[in-house]
């Protein structure tokens, strides 16, 4: 990192772990096609295999569960249309997921609706961002056998909130529906065990946890069958189509390997930055108001993420102000166009839209130090001070 | 200073913003979304509304080495430039809204937006030049370029906001600008010029208004009040208009006809000779000055549309809200709601916004 800056935006994508860029780096250099069947094939394709198996060990799944994928969205993708497209019959077109997802999981889902008549059903989110069980239970039992598949997110991306997976899956798996979990913003900051899970499906990325991006996978049960995306060679599992990126897959399994094994330790170091950093804002921004679980802890939030709304101010103003004071944070989840638009996920959470535009999302990581909590803190009274008076120029109608 | 660059994605404010940072300017880009859902605009390399253009806009300030935001001005462009340009054709004017939007949007909502964020002026790749005068007042004058001059568009603006605004270009031509930004290695430098509404991805203003507004029926009449035919919207004319009158029989001196006037209430367009679109007198509304306001008659020169003639003028302010002016050679097609922009020399003095105008022949008759 620059030390001139300070990066609080570990949610949008983590700096590689050094041991990640090094591994990287030498099998960058490697001749072979992991399905090549001389030496330098073996030799890549034990690279790929032992990673593999380094990767199920530390998400508690089986090798033959880890499907590799070129990243988040893909294997969201493949999940959701390949679910879809694998159980759908006039009789079953449903699709449940909730309302704070990712645009990786939200756009798939609503595309399939446009195109492929899938139906969908939201399930609603209460204040804190936690996906009302109630609701789901109502909707899962209004006709279990329409369902091709249900989603939910295992923590948010927005809001850190975790949400209760284990009791969606029970909610589910009585009717033998499968489910989906996008884990992505989760993996490296609290525990996750497939296995134990019951998952049918979970998405993990490795750019999110100290690996290149380019590279994820879909955790799938071997008895779970979505209809390929991308067709080809098969060499995943025949999933998924496309030589294999060796290099990419080695940074990853290095990665994941590493910051499951410091989750514990890393979790309790980030959640103290946090705090201090929560603190210190409400201290000098009395009305500012942190969103999501107030409460710390694998069951309530990601320690990593602190979501925070200003009002009378917009975040817009407020990010552009940091960043020329070198601090880097985020309004939510990027968007494509560079056209700011109200988060869908504070809209979910019942916010509306003045206040979901002047929201902030600050997120630690690894490389997070109490510099960057204090260098934050130092330049939001003058950043704070003149996003207001930004906002009151523009009449105070939005 | 600290400069805001409002980049287009074209090339000349890309190479505005490039100037200012030359300058020595702390310079940020920023690329105005003026469409309320970005995708329902225009998808081409034309204009400064599509995902298209704040791509380019983005990577000719990455290229440049500046910051670069989008700011989302899509509510204050509906209500001030779209939802006026709508009001003005019902009311049977032809509205300019890149004058508007410059009066209302770039050089208002967010100027004062850059200035409340600690800002200090901004960047355009408007084709006008700033003089500062002994008295330390900011002058505008035409561009180098008279073929490229955009002083007409902004002679909305006060000394207020010419004290706040750069124009790094306008002492250059086109062509020395489009090298310029190839010798930067800016992506743009070939992208054409945009010529038509920004709003109106097509060009097509008729059909645009005729869907905003619906079908409202009225009648072509020539001067004797003989009806020659029905039309759905008087919207879809503009006086001194020729083309696409679809008159059918053709006038008994057999000369071309030309919209001479629109009655918005009824719907009536009426029709006549070129000779009878000759006006000499105008009367403007919301008079705003560059710089102090005239005490007396103005000797100037006036241009009343963009790109048209300058015509020698006299400008008489006859109280603070109305300007009367006459043309000492007459000038044909002159549209109420269009701005009449008064000059001395190369000088914007300031403009108003044409409320009505009197023909010579209706005069006469």
């Amino acid at each position: 990192m620059d030390a001139a800056r300070s990066y609080l935006d570990h949610a949008a994508t983590t700096p590689m772990l050094p041991e990640a860029v090094e591994v990287m780096s030498r099998e960058l250099g490697r001749v072979g096609n992991a399905s090549s069947l001389h030496a330098s094939g073996r030799a890549a394709r034990r690279v790929v295999e032992e990673s593999r198996e380094l990767i199920a060990e530390r998400l508690g799944a089986r090798p033959s569960e880890v499907v590799f994928t070129s990243g988040g969205t893909e294997a969201n993708n493949l999940a959701i249309k390949g679910l879809f497209w694998a159980r759908r019959s006039p009789e079953r077109q449903r699709i449940l997921f909730s309302s704070i997802e990712h645009h990786a999981l939200l756009d798939p889902v609503t595309w399939l609706a446009a195109h492929e008549g899938a139906r969908i059903d939201v399930t609603p989110v209460d204040r804190q961002g936690r996906i009302q069980l109630d609701a789901l239970h109502a909707s899962v039992e209004q006709n279990p056998d329409d369902i091709t598949v249900l989603t939910t997110m295992w923590a948010n991306n927005e809001m850190g909130t975790i949400q209760p997976i284990r009791e969606v899956v029970e909610l589910a798996g009585r009717h033998g529906i499968p489910v989906h979990s996008d884990a992505v913003q989760a993996a490296g900051y609290v525990p996750l065990d497939f296995a134990g899970s019951e998952l049918d499906a979970m998405t993990v990325t490795a750019h999110k946890l100290g690996g290149p991006v380019g590279v994820g996978a879909l955790v799938i049960k071997r008895d779970v069958a979505p209809t390929p995306l991308l067709h080809g060679g098969g060499q995943e599992r025949d999933l998924r189509s496309g030589t294999v990126g060796v290099a990419l897959i080695a940074a990853f399994a290095t990665a994941l390997d590493l910051t499951v094994a410091r989750q514990a330790e890393q979790a309790d170091r980030i959640e103290r930055l946090r705090q201090r950093l929560v603190d210190g804002i409400t201290r000098i921004v009395p009305d500012a108001v942190v969103n999501g679980d107030p409460h710390a802890g694998q069951d309530h939030r990601l320690p990593n993420i602190a979501h925070v709304t200003f009002p009378g101010c917009e975040g817009d103003a407020m990010l552009m102000l940091f960043d020329a004071q070198g601090v880097e944070v985020s309004t939510g989840s990027a968007c494509a166009a560079g056209v700011p638009q109200p988060s869908h996920v504070l809209l979910a959470m019942g916010f509306d839209e003045v206040a979901a535009r002047g929201s902030l999302r600050f997120s630690l990581g690894h490389s997070s130090t109490d510099a960057d909590v204090d260098r934050v803190l130092e330049v939001l009274p003058a950043v704070h001070e003149r996003a207001r008076a930004a906002r009151l120029v523009r009449g105070g109608t939005r | 200073m600290r400069v805001i660059a409002a980049m287009s994605g074209g090339v000349d404010s890309a190479v505005a913003a490039a100037r200012a940072v030359e300058a020595g300017h702390d310079v940020t880009g920023v690329h105005l979304a003026l469409s309320r859902n970005p995708r329902s605009y225009r998808s081409g390399a034309r204009g400064c509304c599509s995902i298209e253009d704040a791509g380019d806009a983005r990577r000719a300030a990455d290229a440049i080495g500046i910051p670069f935001y989008v700011w989302d001005m899509s509510d204050e462009f509906a209500d001030e430039v779209v939802e006026d340009f709508i009001a003005e054709y019902t009311a049977g004017r032809t509205p300019n809204p890149c004058l508007r939007c410059n009066e209302k949007i770039k050089f208002a909502a967010v100027l004062d937006r850059a200035l409340a964020l600690g800002f200090d002026a901004v960047a355009t790749g408007h084709y006008a030049q700033l003089r500062t005068a002994a008295d330390g007042t900011i002058e505008m004058h035409r561009a180098l370029d008279h073929g490229k001059d955009q002083s007409y568009v902004l002679g909305v603006l006060t000394q207020e906001q010419l004290q706040r605004s750069l124009f790094p270009l306008g002492g250059d031509t086109k062509d020395v600008v489009r090298a310029e930004a190839e010798r930067r290695g800016l992506q743009v430098a070939h992208k054409p010029d945009s010529h038509d509404i920004c709003f109106i991805a097509d060009g097509d203003n008729a059909g645009w208004l005729s869907e905003k507004l619906g079908p409202k029926p009225g009648r072509i009449v020539d001067e004797d009040g003989r009806v020659l035919r029905e039309h759905d919207g008087a919207y879809q004319f503009t006086i001194g208009q020729r083309r696409g009158l679809r008159l059918g029989v053709p006038a008994d001196d057999g000369k071309p006809r030309f919209v001479l006037d629109i009655e918005p209430v009824s719907g009536t367009v009426t029709v006549g000779p070129r000779e009878h679109l000759l006006v000499d007198t105008l009367e403007c509304v919301r008079p705003l000055w560059c710089g102090a306001a005239p005490t007396e008659t103005l000797e100037c020169t006036v241009q009343l549309r963009a790109h048209g003639a300058e015509h020698r003028a006299r400008v008489t302010v006859l109280d603070d809200e109305r300007l009367r002016v006459d043309l000492l050679d007459p000038a044909d097609g002159i549209a109420p709601g269009q701005a009449c922009v008064i000059y001395d020399g190369t000088r914007v003095v300031g403009s108003g916004t044409i409320s009505r105008t009197e023909r010579i022949a209706a005069a006469r008759s």
